[in-house]
């Protein structure tokens, strides 16, 4: 009775799978976004020499790490699209590239927004924020090539390869405030070393960081199961569950 | 609690322009992709509900004449 279902077992166990973690990923999300975002806006105290305005540190930090690690992911998902033939891999890849360009589109917001204050200027042509919107313009860059192609294969290749080959952007970025001269200040949490940040400023920071990943989370598995159902639209499971839903 | 008022609050110590802009574009950014994805898949529904409409009167249009032959 079951048969019916077997050709199509991949995409459907991953559809169920995203609707199993989704609800996780949103009770996170939702609750380390409220408490590390009041924490920080209200309870942290100010820094000693930024004032209030490091409050901005709470999405600012969060938003660029994620947008490095979603790029991650997204070419992780790439590579396995590439490597096992998984169409289903492709369809994760364009499930994350528009929440990872969200992600990087806040982080240059927001540096911006911060930058004036702090160095005067809202944007200068240095390495960090240079790259960091490379960073940018390859996660439309890895979207427009899937959109341009009406063979939605041919354009899970041609935009996995973009995203592959795009990793290079990501060690520099990481390392742009090493290697160049910059305005950007350096490391505070993610280098080998004690974070060079407060102990009551740290927690919010972590809160939202674990906030920002279960949000990012969050959008890429209801994308992700779009994705699935767009691109499985004939199947009589996503029928029944276009059915479903509808009631 | 570090500010004694909500005005305080607002104010950010001179810098709430710059913090509540902040603020209030991630907000709009994160709130725009979650809405854009339900929004899709709200589509989705509606295009298969639509097409399997269309699927059920062609065959409603077939099966009681039961052979197209006849008509044609």
């Amino acid at each position: 009775m079951w048969k019916w279902l077997h050709p199509y077992a991949k995409t459907e166990r991953a559809y169920v799978l995203c609707n199993t973690l989704l609800p996780w990923f949103v009770v996170t999300a939702v609750l380390s976004l409220s408490i590390g975002t009041l924490w920080g806006l209200v309870f942290a105290p100010a820094d000693y020499q930024q004032g209030d305005s490091f409050r901005i540190i709470y999405i600012h930090v969060p938003s660029a790490l994620l947008s490095m690690s979603t790029y991650v992911a997204m070419a992780v998902a790439a590579a396995v699209g590439m490597i096992w033939q998984w169409r289903t891999a492709y369809m994760a890849m364009i499930a994350i590239a528009p929440v990872g360009a969200v992600m990087t589109f806040i982080a240059l917001v927001t540096g911006a927004a911060w930058g004036k204050p702090m160095w005067g200027t809202w944007w200068v042509w240095d390495a960090r924020l240079t790259s960091e919107l490379i960073l940018l313009f390859l996660y439309l860059g890895v979207m427009a090539l899937y959109s341009a192609f009406d063979d939605k294969r041919q354009g899970g290749k041609a935009a996995g390869v973009m995203a592959i080959v795009g990793v290079v952007n990501i060690p520099i970025i990481h390392y742009s405030v090493e290697w160049w001269n910059t305005l950007h200040q350096g490391a505070t949490i993610t280098k080998f070393d004690k974070p060079s940040i407060a102990p009551e400023m740290l927690w919010p920071l972590l809160i939202n960081l674990l906030g920002f990943a279960a949000f990012v989370g969050a959008v890429s598995l209801v994308r992700m199961r779009n994705e699935i159902i767009r691109r499985e639209i004939h199947r009589p499971w996503v029928v029944l569950i276009a059915k479903q839903a509808s009631k | 609690m570090q500010f004694d008022s909500f005005s305080e609050f607002l104010n950010m110590g001179g810098y709430g322009f710059f913090v509540w802009l902040s603020f209030g574009i991630t907000a709009a950014a994160m709130v725009a992709i979650v809405i854009e994805s339900r929004l899709a898949q709200k589509r989705l529904v509606r295009e298969i509900l639509a097409e399997q409409a269309r699927k059920d009167r062609i065959r409603g249009v077939k099966s009681p004449s039961s052979n197209r032959e006849q008509q044609l």
